[in-house]
């Protein structure tokens, strides 16, 4: 850049930062206009989260690799280990719980596997011998390292989170260049076992969720009812919406979640689709630059890393989006930066974190050529 | 196993692999990934697209009808007045509670909770309960109506709790004189589930919204019905109104004004007492009915109310059938009293009055004997009227043939349908050989024509025809009757009679009354008028089972009553048909007070008094003691009938033209006419307001 802005702050990554306090900045209006005007209710902690999280992201950004390949196996295991403990302090305590209380905070360790199952594949396939990449036994320990915290965040039952996890780690061992028939021959075998899995996997409010996406007329005043609801917002906002504060279906409660899940609704009531285009915009340049950071970055393990957390990110946006759109069954997966809630804004802001860091050590040590470490 | 081993040493050049194959891998893949999140982002924008601008028309109607709530306002109904102006069915404001069966989540748990706020019976909560069962759609089912405001107010507070229940304010309708009116007038329900596929209109599932359900109120309904009024309120998805946004008030119906007099027509009501009948009255000069009273009857304000399992029950199983409308659909012999009538068509078919036969109780006619009921000796057609010798009927009919008779009957308006606005009316039989042949492809012998000479046998008339047929013979005009005040007043054919042949039946008739004739107690309490009739009996069963006077009530003889009066200058005609009275002496009794109060009321009122008293109260009174009485003998608690609050509805109670003729004379007296409008309290103005009370 020009000689104006100092070196420092020219080196930061502004073509992500820009969208991202974009979308938090208009989250806060959404979130004000959700809470009918009122800027205390969600809006401002909502504001005050982002300001904590950030700083957090920055001191993520500044570690160093050697750190961070040190205390990825660790902190997977801690995480992991806090898992088992919420299952079993749930279990004696009577009832499913998904957080763990230490003093004023509370961690809800499967939203920090997110990243730590994703940093831990990248970490394993990274290190692992070149030529054992496509061997089934080098598959054995990725799997576990990604289905052990699945199996212990179904038991919660959280679906949603167990799906995010999958996801990352399934884009991480896509990377990794695992043989592509592996992946059709899961796709094919997926597919014949979604049936079995519907009738026996699913909770019963999880089987009726998808019963009710593949036909919404069919419980129009039941759980089609978000689903109508939302489209019902979005559609009738639009070009350019209702005008802030003025969207009659989260106002008069129609909406269901107009903060969390449904948020985008709340949007798109009051801006219309330019709203709309604007958070899509938003997101396909933060992730782009994601995908950016990853493609630059020298090594494997970086690489992995930084597309297992642009992969995160959108899929909490796809997934959230797809639903509000009448495109998925309702799963409990907030908007990042948009929708009100801690756990989701910690998570995100970590892979931002993350992505920074990577950024910055890409910056630090640029691409040479085709041979690296 | 040797299988796998050939495919993997087929497969396994391809998977050696370096650095940069996975690097070439990762680059390829991650090009892929990024392709599926475009794709993915492109097909949102798409979708977001599609939803917010194609469908945007949709949906933002399905936002408004969301956001904005249209409840239709019941339109008031139009009145029912009668000829002075006086209301026979009115709107009165309450407060009313109904239930949408389908909104509703737990039936039982809501009709406990209304019970308990309304403090409604186990009879109540039954009937509800069962509507319920039997409703469909949206259809609403009431509750209760006339509530307080604390119990309205309490309601409206537990609505989030009681989901399907609507309370509101409305009108419900309200007969001032009950049972008297309820065959003329009808009742209004809620529309049932068939009429609401018939014509689906929202207003129809209008909780208090109701329509005629029998005879005026239904057959005036278009009238009636009025415009339903609108309100828009923006309302949350709980059921919560924001606001309001636009009220459209309704139109009330148009009153509908009929010939009826309101007083008169509750005092014949009430003069019928413990019998079974009806009472019809006509103006000769205009057609008009000013009563048509049937009793016993039920409280139209019951049925309009939404009637009980018990109160139905109670009517339906009444063998005097309360829910018949016996003046248009009561079919009876009319025995003697179309002798009159018979009378006119011997004149014209040329039989001189003076003609005489010899009665010697009875007479032979071709082989056979027939009995009179008395010896008349010399009988003349005066005398044949007024003393209802059957010999001389027999014999004349017989001279001029029963086609001729016959012929009358129906120019005299028995056998005929009149051109009402009623639901259904049973015209009958006149008897006559072509008709016989049809009906039962045998010959007309002289015993038919013995029979229906003296209105027996085949004979069959409603009481409104008796009334025509009377206003017809006193006038000798073709009086047509009239219901609805607004039609015009026709100018009636005259028959080809001369005033002297008219005169001399009505004299004749008079003498039934006045003179040496049948009903001598009929004679009317007044100096001036002189009322004409004719009485009637007829059999019920053969007089082998019963001698019609006493035994068995449903084995009694009908009791009948034609009259005109005044009988020279005659203005009112009508019948009156007491079922099963035991002769014609329970019928003329009461239409001997009808017109004595339809000329004096006092007079008239005096006479009834003392017999209410006797009966156990009004007819109203009466009912409500029996229906009281009724539900105990069934094991159910009734509430006390609440007390009439609206003091303006009584005017047309039969004690409101008292009240009405004693302000006249009050008003007619003379007092300054110039000052009359300033002038201050007096002991006259104090006199007045005594008198009022």
């Amino acid at each position: 850049m020009s000689g104006i802005v100092p070196a420092p702050v020219a080196r930061q990554p502004w073509m992500m930062l820009f969208p991202l306090f974009g979308l938090i900045i208009f989250g806060a209006l959404v979130l004000t206009s959700a809470a009918a005007g009122n800027f205390d209710a969600y809006a401002k902690s909502h504001l005050l989260r982002f300001g904590i999280f950030f700083v957090m992201a920055v001191v993520i950004s500044r570690f160093g690799k050697d750190l961070v390949e040190l205390l990825t196996y660790p902190a997977y295991i801690v995480i992991l280990l806090m898992l088992i403990a919420v299952e079993i302090v749930g279990q004696v305590g009577g009832g499913s719980q998904r957080w763990l209380e230490a003093g004023p905070i509370r961690i809800q360790p499967s939203e920090l596997m997110k990243p730590a199952a994703v940093m831990a594949v990248a970490h394993y396939y990274g290190h692992l011998p070149v030529g054992m990449v496509p061997s089934w036994r080098a598959l054995m320990p990725a799997a576990g390292i990604i289905l052990t915290p699945i199996a212990f965040v179904l038991l919660q039952p959280d679906l949603g989170t167990s799906l995010a996890i999958a996801f990352g780690g399934f884009v991480v061992m896509f990377l990794a260049g695992l043989p592509l028939r592996w992946f059709i021959g899961a796709g094919i075998a997926g597919l014949a076992m979604a049936p079995v899995a519907f009738f026996f996997g699913l909770q019963d409010y999880q089987q009726k969720r998808v019963l009710t996406f593949l036909d919404p007329e069919n419980d129009p005043l039941g759980d089609g009812y978000q689903i109508t609801q939302s489209k019902i917002a979005i559609g009738s906002g639009g070009l350019f919406g209702k005008g802030f504060n003025e969207g009659s279906q989260s106002h008069l409660n129609y909406l269901p979640e107009p903060h969390t899940d449904f948020v985008f609704a709340t949007m798109a009531e009051e801006w219309g689709f330019a709203g709309g285009l604007f958070v899509l915009g938003c997101f396909g340049i933060i992730l782009t630059w994601g995908l950016r950071v990853a493609r630059a970055a020298n090594d494997r393990f970086s690489k992995l890393v930084a597309a297992g957390m642009t992969a995160t990110i959108f899929f909490y946006v796809a997934i959230n989006l797809l639903m509000v759109m009448g495109f998925a069954p309702v799963v409990g997966i907030p908007l990042p930066f948009i929708s009100h809630g801690g756990s989701s804004m910690m998570t995100n802001m970590i892979c931002i974190g993350v992505l920074m860091m990577i950024h910055r050590w890409n910056l630090k040590q640029p691409r040479t050529g085709l041979i690296a470490s | 196993m040797g299988l796998f081993r050939k495919r993997r040493t087929g497969t396994k050049p391809r998977e050696l692999v370096s650095q940069t194959t996975l690097e070439n891998a990762f680059n390829r893949r991650s090009f892929v990934i990024g392709a599926g999140m475009g794709g993915i982002g492109t097909i949102l924008a798409a979708r977001m697209a599609y939803i917010a601008i194609a469908e945007n028309e949709r949906w933002v109607l399905e936002s408004e009808s969301n956001r904005v709530n249209l409840s239709l306002i019941p339109p008031r109904r139009g009145w029912i007045l009668d000829r002075n102006g006086a209301p026979l069915a009115s709107n009165r404001a309450d407060f009313r509670v109904d239930v949408i069966p389908e909104r509703m989540r737990d039936p039982e748990a809501t009709l406990a909770a209304l019970a308990e706020i309304l403090g409604l019976t186990a009879n109540n909560v039954a009937d509800i309960s069962a509507n319920i069962e039997d409703a469909r759609g949206f259809q609403p089912i009431e509750v209760a109506t006339g509530l307080d405001y604390e119990q309205f107010a309490a309601i409206s507070v537990r609505l989030p709790d009681l989901p399907g229940v609507v309370p509101q304010r409305g009108f419900s309708r309200f007969y001032p004189t009950g049972p008297s009116v309820g065959h003329l007038i009808g009742y209004v329900g809620p529309a049932s589930a068939e009429e609401y596929e018939e014509r689906p209109d929202p207003i129809l599932i209008t909780p208090g919204y109701k329509i005629g359900k029998d005879a005026l109120e239904a057959q005036f309904e278009d009238e009636l019905q009025g415009e339903p009024g609108a309100r828009r309120v923006e309302v949350t998805a709980s059921g919560r109104i924001v606001r309001d946004l636009e009220t459209r008030e309704d139109r009330q119906g148009a009153p509908v004004r009929l010939t009826i007099d309101g007083p008169l027509q509750d005092y014949a009501a009430r003069r019928i007492g413990l019998e079974s009948g009806s009472c019809v009255v006509l103006d000769c000069e205009t057609g008009d009915i000013l009563c048509m009273s049937s009793m016993p009857s039920f409280d139209p304000n019951s049925f309009s109310a939404g009637i009980g399992r018990v109160e139905y029950s109670m009517l339906r199983d009444d063998e005097r059938v309360p829910l018949r409308n016996k003046v248009l659909k009561g079919l009876y012999p009319p025995g003697s009293t179309v002798k009159p009538m018979h009378c006119m068509a011997f004149l014209d078919a040329g039989v001189k009055p003076e003609e005489s036969i010899m009665c010697n109780g009875g007479r032979r006619v071709g082989n056979r004997f027939f009995n009179c009921w008395s010896n008349h000796g010399r009988v003349d057609m005066a005398k044949a009227i007024y003393q209802s010798c059957d010999s001389y009927f027999y014999h004349f009919a017989q001279q001029v043939g029963f086609e001729k008779v016959a012929e009358w009957a129906h120019k005299m308006g028995l056998g005929e349908e009149f051109d009402l606005p009623v639901i259904s009316q049973f015209y009958g039989t006149v008897p006559d050989p072509a008709w016989k042949r049809r009906k039962f492809e045998t010959e007309w012998q002289p015993y038919d024509t013995v029979n229906s000479s003296i209105g027996q046998g085949y004979y069959l008339t409603n009481p409104l025809q008796l009334a025509v047929m009377a206003a017809r013979l006193a006038t000798g005009d073709r009086v047509v009757p009239r219901l609805r005040m607004d039609e015009p007043v026709r100018e009636f054919e005259h028959f080809a009679f001369t005033p002297e042949q008219i005169d001399y039946v009505r004299q004749a008739m008079s003498d039934t009354v006045n003179g040496p004739g049948t009903a001598g107690r009929a004679r009317l309490p007044l100096e001036n008028v002189l009322m004409a009739g004719k009485t009637g009996t007829a059999q019920v069963v053969s007089l082998s089972i019963s001698d019609g006077k006493t035994g068995p009530w449903k084995y009694r003889d009908h009791g009948l009553f034609v009259f005109f009066a005044p009988f020279d200058k005659p203005k009112y005609a009508g019948a009156v048909v007491i079922e099963h009275g035991g002769g014609s002496g329970a019928a003329y009794p009461i239409a001997r007070d009808v017109m004595t109060y339809l000329f004096d009321p006092a007079k008239g009122l005096e006479a009834l008094r003392p017999l209410e008293e006797q009966w156990g109260g009004t007819a109203q009174q009466r009912l409500d003691a029996k229906y009281r009485a009724y539900a105990a003998a069934a094991g159910e608690v009734v509430q006390p009938v609440p007390q009439r609050s609206e003091q303006i509805f009584d005017q047309v109670e039969a004690e409101a033209r008292l009240a009405q003729r004693q302000a006249e004379e009050f008003a007619q007296r003379p007092v300054g006419v110039e000052n009359e409008g300033s002038r201050a309290p007096t002991s006259e103005t104090d006199n007045l307001g005594r008198n009022n009370q």
